[in-house]
């Protein structure tokens, strides 16, 4: 080591202790810094988590079939279902009153880092009536937070389709939809899906994938056998 | 010198080690390659939280760099020998992590690049102290 006087030695303390003090205190800043948003994982699923919520709905309650989909907001095949085959299931089946979609949270934590974020910024759109918008955002916009940033992603596209930036701010930062998220993967789970995107149809599960024109033969059957006496 | 480096580098893996168990939700990156590093299963090592090993060992140098500072120990062998041992082993698991970053990640973290500069360079310090100290001892 080299050989210090005492005076330097004590200013070498003094900027040691003054860059310790500021980074501490930037550190510190951070940590309250109203950006920070963290969604847990290891949450307690609570029965308010689930009171009268059994996924996103898409179309008339009123549809004579149902579709669920778990899914995953950062699994490529999910991204493109939602995007090249959404659409046309939406026009063909559940705009005509045929269907009604029922989106479900299946985040693949331990492969897709941002998935859990992205099913809660979908919960806080949900939260002021714009789910559908935020899940289009994300989903079309994938390639743009799938590496990383996908916080500041998220809530660029809550502004573009007109949230309420406090509100969808105050709801990221209390990570009041974890439970909720967390419930939907583990009834997911005890029904046997392992991946995504799955589909539950009149209490089978299809794992495989399926594109717009087989969800629509699966449609037409079950509504023909539904409507035999 | 080493000291304030081994502060900074304390203070950068403190900064990764609190945005991985969720005091800090948004990174500050410019690529957003921190935050697809330090969510890789490539971030915890052994079951530790590689940004954790960084805190503990960039404190542990810190520590040592500190004694080596203190009057009685100006021109004492023994703590640099054992920075540049500590440092040593600190250059041997960076450059593990940067092997990760490019080839199985293949996302890069700025913050980490930062780290492994830092580590190099007290590393690099510390062997010339050792030389000057071994010099002066004839």
């Amino acid at each position: 080591m080299a050989k210090q006087q005492q005076p330097g030695l004590n200013r070498f303390y003094l900027l040691l202790g003054g860059i310790a003090v500021l980074g501490a205190g930037g550190l510190a800043y951070l940590a309250m810094s109203r950006r920070a948003v963290s969604i847990p994982v290891d949450v307690t699923v609570l029965a308010a988590d689930t009171a009268g919520f059994r996924g996103y709905l898409i179309g008339s309650p009123d549809a004579p079939v149902e579709v669920t989909e778990y899914a995953d907001y950062q699994c490529p095949a999910c991204q493109s279902f939602a995007t090249i085959q959404f659409p046309d299931v939406k026009a063909r089946l559940i705009d005509t009153g045929k269907l009604r979609w029922r989106y479900r949270d299946f985040p693949l934590d331990q492969i897709h880092p941002f998935a859990r974020l992205a099913a809660h910024s979908a919960a806080c759109a949900d939260e002021q009536g714009k789910f559908e918008a935020q899940f289009e955002q994300i989903n079309t916009g994938f390639a743009a937070w799938n590496r990383g940033g996908a916080n500041g992603v998220f809530r660029g596209y809550a502004e573009a389709i007109g949230l309420d930036a406090a509100r969808y701010d105050d709801c990221m930062r209390s990570a009041r939809y974890a439970g909720r998220i967390q419930a939907s993967l583990e009834e997911g789970a005890r029904l046997g899906v392992s991946g995504t995107p799955t589909f539950l149809i009149n209490g089978r599960l299809y794992t495989d994938g399926l594109n717009s024109e087989q969800i629509r033969q699966i449609v037409d059957s079950l509504a023909a056998a539904a409507a035999t006496p | 010198m080493i000291a304030l480096l081994c502060l900074a580098g304390l203070f950068i893996s403190l900064y990764l080690w609190l945005y991985k168990i969720g005091i800090i939700g948004t990174m500050m990156c410019g690529t957003g390659g921190c935050e697809t590093v330090q969510t890789s299963p490539e971030s915890v090592f052994l079951g530790v939280e590689v940004a954790l090993i960084g805190v503990i060992g960039y404190a542990v140098l810190l520590l040592v760099a500190l004694v080596g500072t203190a009057p009685a120990q100006a021109d004492a062998l023994g703590p640099s020998v054992l920075l540049a041992g500590l440092s040593g082993g600190a250059v041997g698991f960076t450059l593990y992590l940067k092997y990760l970053e490019f080839f199985v990640i293949g996302a890069v973290c700025r913050w980490c690049v930062a780290s492994a500069v830092i580590i190099l360079v007290v590393f690099g310090l510390s062997l010339l102290d050792l030389r000057r100290l071994r010099g002066a001892m004839g």
